[in-house]
């Protein structure tokens, strides 16, 4: 792999990863963090659209006029998350009545349209293919994590494995909406101290 | 503008729409069979839950019953062993929940006394409200007969112990199952 695909892939990451670092899509990332497994769950699923819009509005950038590209990529988008929607509803429901509204709500995460316009909307499919992993999984691993800080405070366990005894006093706050900005402020404040960000 | 730009403009959005429409058309088709599945199995698993021993499918003998002042739609579903009615659950709600409208299924022995439930949908306070379905809450209702004890959490003067810090859930769950029964006695003295 040469060195710019190798820089687009890895660039969600860490250096601009979505959540930690753009700050976006903050929305979902607040909302449906309250345990480990939700927020992989709402990863994968962003994972999946930003591949499929990325590579399809790739595909199509020559052929949209300039002046609607926005409409065109938000229907485009919105076809997306409503297959995932439809496939989750019928395949994984468990998960899907977990997450909710969220899932519908994907369509207007930053995440998707800010890639389809920085990035997919300017280069071909195989690049923008692997920007899209790149965030995707950027955003998985935030969520991921944000969902574990939250699941062992609040709920004493992680990915379902209690690890406290039942009735044990945890900090319900931090599953609670205040404490999801709580979370997430700890966790940038970590983040940005690694990256060696003053 | 110029006429032939417009006219570009629009036909992108239309071709854009018109494709999208086909295909969230075909990819419901292919879905809707195992969305209703999913639905109907997680409906029958939390009837299984609060029903005793049953060897006929309640969820396909469901039937609708209402409350006597006609207000509010039940489910009802029988569960049968060798042919006879031995328990039944009841799909009913509360709107008086922490978070407003809180749904559970409620099973019942064939005498009408209680023997479990389970909150299918609510927006309680997590770890506060949600412990109502925990079993220090839950396990006195098994056996609990309206006819004969105050069916009302203590607080108001009845027999039920509300969970701590919980009170308004607990005495949600007391007036959804209440729901079900009023509509069940409705039921079977209008026949």
């Amino acid at each position: 792999m040469d060195k710019t695909s190798l820089e687009n892939l890895t660039r969600g990451l860490i250096r601009e990863n979505p959540t930690f670092v753009m700050l976006l899509g903050m929305c979902p990332t607040l909302g449906v963090t309250t345990s480990a497994a939700n927020g992989l769950g709402m990863g994968l699923a962003t994972l999946f659209v930003l591949m499929l819009s990325n590579m399809a509005i790739s595909l199509v950038k020559n052929l949209i006029p300039d002046m609607v590209r926005i409409p065109s990529f938000i229907v485009i988008i919105a076809a997306f998350v409503t297959v995932v929607d439809m496939l989750m509803a019928a395949y994984l429901p468990g998960l899907h009545a977990a997450l909710g509204i969220f899932i519908p709500l994907i369509v207007v995460n930053c995440i998707i349209l800010g890639r389809a316009e920085a990035f997919a909307s300017k280069h071909n499919v195989w690049q923008s293919l692997l920007d899209a992993v790149g965030m995707g999984v950027g955003f998985s691993c935030a969520l991921t994590l944000l969902g574990s800080v939250r699941e062992i405070l609040g709920s004493g366990s992680l990915f379902g494995h209690s690890f406290v005894g039942e009735g044990a006093d945890t900090m319900l706050l931090f599953i609670m909406p205040p404490g999801a900005f709580l979370a997430l402020a700890g966790l940038i404040i970590t983040v940005n101290r690694l990256r060696g960000v003053k | 503008m110029d006429k032939a730009k417009f006219f570009k403009m629009a036909l992108t959005l239309v071709t854009i729409a018109i494709l999208s429409a086909f295909v969230l058309a075909w990819v419901n088709g292919l879905t809707k069979e195992p969305i209703q599945k999913a639905k109907d199995a997680r409906e029958l698993q939390a009837i299984a839950e609060v029903v005793g021993e049953f060897d006929n499918n309640p969820f396909a003998e469901k039937m609708t019953i209402y409350t006597p002042d006609k207000k509010a739609k039940l489910t009802f579903y029988p569960a049968r062993k060798n042919g006879k009615i031995t328990s039944f659950a009841v799909k009913t709600f509360s709107n008086n929940g922490f978070g407003g409208r809180l749904e559970l299924i409620a099973g019942f022995y064939i005498n009408g006394a209680v023997k479990n439930f389970k909150v299918t949908d609510h927006k309680e306070t997590p770890g506060l409200g949600t412990k109502v379905s925990e079993d220090a809450f839950r396990s006195q209702f098994d056996g609990f007969n309206p006819k004969r004890r105050i069916f009302k959490v203590r607080q108001d003067g009845g027999e039920i112990d509300a969970v701590t810090a919980a009170t308004i859930s607990s005495r949600a769950v007391v007036d959804a199952i209440q729901r079900a029964i009023d509509a069940y006695n409705h039921f079977k003295t209008g026949k």
